[in-house]
């Protein structure tokens, strides 16, 4: 049960792990599986820990309905329909991308692509500082100093030793300025 | 001869142990969902490993955001393919769920009240204004994997300006008519392309 609602959500969710959230909270509350308040709470700590959220939801709910092994089912279960349709598009695709118009239409979208990464990253960015849409305008002044800081850093590393600061080493210290911010 | 074959097969193991490794090490650092991991993938296995080029990575992207499932898990069974086959994209795809499983499954056992803990509250304030700022970077390399045409810039604008308004305007429009949008105008583009053949054959 855990593995195929798992794997129609799976099935259904285009975009990212937010995108699922709608679709799994109908499913999830029709099964009866969690009320709407341990549901939210939930899906606070997958979008707080790391690791893609559709799997850190499914592994949450599967273990909350039936320990290890509905964890293992529904992770399984939200996993394995991207992998096979991944998997066959992979394997056709080496031979499409030589194929001229395909290259054409790729070449088309990837300026679009970057678009849609570059403003992902500017409303993350906006939300982790309270801004996430026109109803909800809260600027959190601490946020607002850490997102200023690691600026910073990230330039002070840049200049002192000519390559970008690692990712990995950049949310260690994302963390340590959290913590210490919460000192304040 | 056998000797020969079997280094190459020890190489090939080895790659896949690595993949196996450094999908571990992207799941483990992955905050807040795909966009975040394309950060990791971006430093990991285009910069450091040259396993993949930016432009590869961007087709990657675009596929994974087109097809049905997380992107985090699409871009990785993608990239595990492309390097080792289908053993690398299981190994990519397992590697990038065995930390976020261990985790959840632990938190899920001990401590469901997590986020009542304010150090871990406070960590993660911090984490989320880092997340932000390593996805407009990474975007800001991604600008390297296209070729600047009047064309292509303004797709780019087009796509970067609509994304915010939607989003920020709560607007209920899905992104993938952008990708469509840009399948058109590749379309577009190839049947025009192919009245002026001599020119258009240098990639």
């Amino acid at each position: 049960m855990l593995f195929l609602t798992f794997f129609k959500i799976g099935l259904f969710t285009f975009g990212g792990g937010a995108s699922m959230i709608p679709l799994l909270q109908q499913e999830v509350i029709s099964h009866g599986w969690l009320e709407e308040e341990e549901l939210l709470r939930y899906i606070a700590i997958s979008e707080s820990t790391p690791g893609p959220i559709a799997v850190n939801m499914a592994t949450f709910i599967g273990s909350s309905q039936a320990g290890l092994l509905g964890s293992f089912c529904a992770t399984a279960g939200v996993v394995l329909p991207s992998f096979l349709v991944i998997l066959l598009i992979a394997s056709l695709f080496k031979r499409f991308s030589e194929y001229r118009p395909i290259r054409f239409v790729l070449a088309s979208i990837r300026p679009i692509v970057v678009g849609m990464i570059l403003s992902s990253g500017t409303l993350l960015a906006l939300s982790a500082v309270g801004i996430s849409n026109i109803t909800h305008l809260q600027p959190d002044v601490i946020s607002v100093g850490i997102t200023l800081f690691l600026t910073l850093v990230m330039l002070a590393y840049r200049k002192l030793f000519g390559k970008p600061i690692g990712v990995i080493t950049l949310i260690l210290i994302a963390a340590g300025f959290g913590i210490i911010a919460g000192f304040i | 001869m056998m000797k020969q074959e079997k280094n190459q097969r020890t190489g090939k193991g080895s790659v896949l142990l690595s993949l196996l490794f450094t999908y571990m090490k992207i799941g483990l650092f992955t905050f807040g969902g795909g966009y975040a991991m394309i950060a990791l993938i971006e430093e990991e296995i285009v910069t450091k490993k040259g396993w993949i080029t930016k432009e590869e990575l961007t087709d990657i992207v675009t596929i994974a955001e087109s097809t049905p499932g997380p992107i985090a898990i699409n871009c990785s069974t993608y990239v595990g393919y492309k390097i080792g086959g289908f053993f690398g994209s299981a190994l990519a795809t397992v590697g990038v769920v065995i930390p976020s499983f261990v985790i959840i499954y632990l938190i899920s056992l001990f401590f469901s009240d997590l986020l009542r803990f304010w150090p871990v509250k406070a960590a993660f304030r911090g984490i989320q204004c880092a997340v932000g700022l390593i996805i407009l970077r990474t975007g800001i390399k991604m600008l390297k994997s296209f070729k600047k045409t009047p064309l292509s810039v303004s797709c780019f604008i087009f796509s970067l300006l609509s994304v915010l308004a939607i989003k920020l305007l709560l607007l209920d429009i899905s992104t993938l008519y952008l990708i469509l949008l840009g399948v058109l105008i590749g379309i577009v583009i190839y049947l025009f392309g192919k009245r002026g053949e001599k020119e258009g054959n240098h990639d």
